[in-house]
């Protein structure tokens, strides 16, 4: 080997050992790049010596050649290490930058609430509505003929007594229950008929068990061979659906209403106690829960049913009643507050 | 109704427990509200027997008397009492006893004589009555027992409460009926005997009214005790019923209308004019009655007159002038059937309700008149002493009841199960009704005093209660082939009311009557529906708009730091023009901050265009928010700058706006935006149809033009997309400014324009021509200019 060769490897091993002490010593991806310019550019320190090699004489040409080529290997792949180094510690600095801190509240609007009486609606309609129930409706401002004679509550009849009316003359009135919707489904309907209406109803009364206003759920259902023990049956499914207990002991109780007969006042197992008896059911075990009966045929002859072939069942019930049994509201007057605070606690 | 176990047992002997029998009778539709006991506990309150009276050394109004407690105890007390006596039997409080009023008897020294107990009245023990005198006890109480034993407290009180249908159980001998058929007792009435007539009085009776009164029977009783005192036991019994003892003659009566369920009256014979007639009211009759209210009697209202005039409202009260006092010592007892829809009809229009009215309304047995006048006699002349007169009794006997037929195939059919015909016919003969054979079942012929039962329904209803319901079986009525759903161009409201909950509004309810005044500063122009009989001044008008109930829900919160406050209500008001209508509404109201209060957001309060944002959400439902149109225009209850008519589809469908200031201040809202829709013009939706996507690419250009402070964004839109054309795909609204480089009276508004075909790539110099367009229609329409 000349002397020439020699002083060029020690000369190429310089070039890559400054080569590799810069790319060490680079901040960032950019002073690597730098560093590919000056070494491995076309003008770069080794391109330069490839070019020396003509001068050379041509046995030692190829390992010259071979020389520098490998050199320049070396070189690429630390600068390819030294840049994904750097690149990685860039990302991990900026990712340290951006880090934030996730337990600060989200930001944007909030959500609202249905009312409580509403919740309960909308679940009652949906059971009703899966029964097959279609939802019918009917005016608030009633007439005296609707609201009681054609319902089976004549004038003077002692059973008026119970509906402290709001008037606005001697024939309109305020709606003291959604029976009327009754009269008014059967009117423009002939059966078979499966109806509920919800609605508001009113009465003159206001203290700390009754509101003025309140809400009730009107059911019908006519059709040939209806019978009360399927009224039993249809009230038991409800509402051992709307109260989710399939174990719910249900107690249909005789009572009276002017437009059913036999009448049925229900009651269910006091789940609040276990039945035991407590402030809820006022010890006796049962809550009274909805009135119904078998439609009265004096209410068929009203409407222009053929009370012989058609028999049918009616019941009504409270929804503040279901909604504070449901929700354990103690106090009825809470529901027309209208207080946020309570509200906001049926999200 | 209350009335006492025991005396009801004596009646009908039953074996049952009081809970358990008023289980039985809640089952059968009777049913009993509450179980309380007799009468106080009593404790250290011992029957004592005053041995000595002898005058108190230094207080002349004071006795000391010598009291014998029982096992030969004796004791001295000092009595203010005037009826105090040697020989009497009294209640005796003992030192430890408590009183009902909480007062602990102690043994005291009074005005220097020494106290071991005290001797009671019967308000001190709690009971109904003299309050100025010691409780008399009857002699044969035992002395030294305890008191609450001597007077029966052991005993309990059942109380009914009772379905207007059921006015037979108004009286012991009612319940009693349904306890014996409930249980298969046996009924134990007291045997009634007609009174030995010794006295010759009669008074005439006359009755015009054969509709109202189908019969009145009466009889005097002369010679009455006017010291006499009515019995203990039967002041207990009355006391237990809660029925205040007033007079033995008084008492006598109500004993027998709890008995027997005859509503009687006795008029004082020496106040009696002449002869009893029974007329109805003419014009401008007045009576005064037993309460000393004078009232005005309605024409129609049934009365009972003698020579001089009205003596008594039949079948409610009497008057003061012939009542029975503490001279009385003749009477004429009453005893008559009054129609229970003549009753009813004028107690309710006087607005009178008495324990007579009440039975009368519902119905007596029309054939107890008699029955009851001489079990009346019977005990007053116990009482009292006397002679009784010969009964005098005007009208008609009842008529026999029609007979009602019972199919046995329909009971089966309308209970859904069939009952064993001898099971049926059991039940409806122990009700009291005769029943025979008949081809298709039963024919029945129900007893007097069932004024609830007339057709086969009302006997089907008999069976099943005496059965039990729970004997009726469970079953589920056949499921309709389809049921219903909304079709998918109607809206539902629970949609509705999900978006506005999304969007962070509560949902209220709000009562539908409101004050006239509110009313009447939100909308002036819609006279309401007035209440006539209103709860209160400020509930007397039906809401003409929603808005009046959510203002009051707003402030209600308000007063209750609530700062933010977003609230709707979906319910009807009530219009009256042009002709009277329900309409549903959906409205809500926004006061306070913007946003929840947060870390990141400028604290904002809430404006006009967030409400809006809320209600195009809620008119986008229905699948057409290009019809919606948002229109300045004033509204009485509105800011005249922000209130806006909404349109839909050309037809306005409500309004929204910020409350008129003067209004803010008046109702101390602070400042809130107001919206209300009609709710039927947001249940209509369209079904989507699809339109085909572009696949070649869109174009978009911004421009920003400057227009007059008046000129609304709405005519900018519209004069835009106009000169566009159907090329333009979007049209974006995204800045509006004001201040350095517009002049003032003037606002730029930024607009992003998108341009796209479904066919193809559209060229630069089209979008150029489309946008110059644009620009020569915003100048020449709206006298725009364009910034640069």
């Amino acid at each position: 080997m000349s002397e020439t060769i020699e002083s060029l490897q020690r000369q190429l091993e310089q070039l890559v050992a400054d080569a590799e002490a810069a790319a060490a010593a680079a901040a960032d991806v950019a002073a690597v790049e730098d560093i590919r310019v000056r070494y491995l550019g076309k003008k770069g320190l080794l391109t330069e010596q490839l070019k020396q090699i003509g001068s050379l004489a041509p046995e030692e040409r190829p390992l010259v050649g071979k020389w520098v080529n490998e050199a320049k290997d070396r070189l690429t792949e630390r600068l390819r290490e030294r840049r994904a180094d750097l690149e990685a510690r860039a990302q991990e600095a900026r990712l340290e930058r951006e880090r934030i801190d996730v337990t600060l509240p989200g930001r944007g609007l909030g959500v609202g609430g249905l009312h409580p009486i509403t919740r309960a609606l909308e679940r009652l309609e949906q059971i009703f509505v899966g029964m097959g129930f279609a939802i019918a409706d009917g005016p608030e401002i009633e007439d005296d003929y609707h609201n009681f004679e054609a319902l089976n509550i004549p004038a003077h009849h002692p059973a008026r007594a119970m509906h402290d009316t709001f008037y606005f003359d001697a024939r309109r009135l305020l709606r003291t229950h959604t029976s009327p919707v009754q009269v008014r489904y059967m009117e423009a309907h002939r059966p078979p008929l499966r109806i509920v209406a919800p609605g508001r109803v009113y009465r003159n009364d206001s203290d700390v068990t009754h509101s003025p206003m309140f809400f009730q759920i009107e059911g019908l259902l006519v059709d040939e061979r209806v019978t009360f023990a399927d009224l039993k049956g249809l009230l038991t499914e409800f509402l051992t659906r709307f109260f989710d207990r399939p174990d719910l002991a249900v107690r249909f109780r005789p009572s009276y209403f002017p437009f059913v007969e036999p009448g049925a006042e229900v009651d269910i197992s006091c789940f609040v106690c276990g039945a035991q008896g407590c402030r809820v059911c006022k010890g006796s075990g049962w809550l009274e829960v909805l009135g119904s009966g078998m439609v009265h045929p004096e209410v068929f002859r009203y409407v222009g049913i053929d009370a012989e072939r058609y028999t049918g069942f009616a019941f009504g019930l409270g929804v503040e009643r279901l909604a504070m049994l449901r929700y354990g509201v103690n106090d009825l007057r809470l529901f027309y507050e209208n207080d946020l605070r309570f509200l906001q606690q049926f999200r | 109704m209350k009335l006492s176990y025991e005396w009801l047992r004596e009646w009908v002997p039953v074996k049952l427990a009081p809970r358990a029998l008023a289980e039985r009778l809640t089952l059968a539709g009777v049913e009993v509200g509450a179980i309380a006991p007799a009468g106080p506990a009593l404790e250290g309150v011992v029957v004592g027997r005053v041995r000595r009276v002898e005058a108190h050394p230094r207080a002349p109004r004071l006795t000391v008397c010598e009291v014998e407690a029982g096992g030969g105890k004796r004791v001295r007390v000092v009595c203010g009492a005037p009826n105090v006596a040697a020989g009497i039997k009294a209640p005796l409080a003992l030192p430890g006893a408590q009183l009902p009023d909480g007062r602990r008897i102690e043994a005291a020294v009074i005005q220097g004589v020494e106290s071991a107990g005290m001797l009671c009245s019967s308000t001190e023990l709690g009971l109904d009555g003299d309050a100025d005198g010691l409780l008399l006890l009857d002699e044969a109480v035992r002395t030294g027992a305890p008191l609450a034993k001597a007077l029966g407290f052991d005993d309990v009180t059942l109380e009914l409460d009772l379905t207007p249908n059921r006015g037979d159980c108004l009286s012991v001998a009612g319940v009693a009926r349904e306890v014996a058929a409930l249980t298969g007792a046996r009924l134990h009435a007291p045997p009634i005997r007609p009174a030995r007539v010794k006295a010759r009085r009669r008074v005439a009776v006359r009755i015009d009214a054969r509709q109202a009164c189908p019969r009145y029977a009466g009889r005097v009783i002369e010679g009455l005790d006017r010291h006499a005192r009515t019995p203990l036991w039967m002041r207990e019994r009355l006391r237990r019923a809660g029925v205040r003892s007033l007079h033995p003659v008084v008492d006598v009566t109500n004993y027998v209308m709890l008995e027997l369920g005859q509503p009687m009256h006795a008029f004082d014979l020496a106040k009696l004019r002449g002869s009893i007639r029974v007329r109805t009211a003419v014009e401008n009759e007045t009576l005064t009655l037993l309460d000393g209210r004078r009232v005005a009697l309605p024409s129609g209202a049934l009365l009972i007159t003698d020579d001089r005039g009205p003596i008594a409202l039949a079948g409610v009260m009497g008057g003061e002038e012939t009542a029975v006092g503490a001279e009385t010592d003749a009477v004429f007892l009453e005893s008559a059937h009054f129609d229970p829809m003549s009753v009813a009809r004028y107690a309710r229009a006087m607005g009178i309700q008495t324990d007579a009215s009440q039975r009368f309304e519902r119905g007596v047995d029309p054939t107890l008149p008699v029955r009851a006048l001489e079990r009346a006699t019977a005990l007053l002349l116990e009482i009292a002493g006397g002679r009784a007169g010969p009964i005098t009794v005007a009208g008609a006997a009842p008529r026999a009841r029609p007979p009602i037929v019972l199919r046995a195939e329909r009971l089966a059919q309308l209970l859904g199960s069939a009952v064993e015909p001898r099971r049926a016919a059991d039940i409806l003969k122990r009700l009291g009704m005769r029943v025979q054979r008949h081809k298709q079942g039963w024919r029945v012929i129900p007893p007097s005093y069932r004024f609830d039962i007339g057709i086969e329904v009302d006997l089907i209803e008999e069976v099943a209660r005496v059965l039990g319901y729970d004997r009726i079986p469970v079953t589920l009525p056949a499921a309709p082939a389809r049921a219903p759903e909304l079709p998918e161009s109607r809206q539902s409201v629970a949609r509705l009311r999900a978006m506005l909950v999304d969007r962070d509004y509560q949902e209220v309810i709000t009562y539908s009557f409101v004050d006239p005044e509110l009313q009447q500063l939100l909308d002036p122009g819609s006279p309401p529906e007035r209440l006539s009989n209103p709860i209160s001044a400020d509930m007397a008008v039906m809401r003409t708009t929603l808005w009046a109930g959510l203002v009051q829900a707003l402030r209600y919160n308000r007063n209750r730091q609530q700062n933010r406050i977003r609230i709707f209500e979906i319910g009807r008001r009530f219009l009256t023009q042009p002709t009277a209508r329900e309409e549903v509404m959906l409205a809500g109201a926004v006061a306070g901050a913007a946003a929840p209060e947060q870390w990141g957001f400028a604290r904002r309060e809430v404006d006009f265009y967030d409400a809006k944002s809320d209600v195009e959400a809620v008119l986008a439902l229905t699948g057409c928010a290009d019809d919606v149109r948002f229109v300045a225009a004033a509204h009485p209850a509105l800011h005249p700058g922000q209130s806006a008519a909404i349109h839909l589809g050309g037809e306005g469908v409500g309004w929204i706006g910020t409350l008129h200031p003067a209004l803010q201040a008046r109702l101390e809202t602070g400042n809130v935006v107001l919206f209300e829709l009609r709710l039927g013009a947001l249940l209509e939706r369209r079904v989507p149809a699809f339109v085909e996507i572009s696949r070649f690419p869109a174009v978009r250009r911004d421009l920003a033009v400057v227009v007059p402070e008046t000129t609304e964004a709405q005519a900018v839109l519209d004069a835009v997309r106009e000169a566009a054309g159907p090329l333009l795909i979007n049209l974006q609204l995204f800045d509006v400014y004001r201040g350095e480089g517009i002049d003032s009276g003037r606002k730029s508004l930024a607009l992003g324009l998108t341009f796209q075909d479904s066919s193809r790539t559209l060229r630069e110099a089209e979008v150029d021509t489309l946008e110059a367009q644009v620009i020569e229609a915003l100048q020449t329409s709206l006298g725009a200019q364009l910034r640069r």
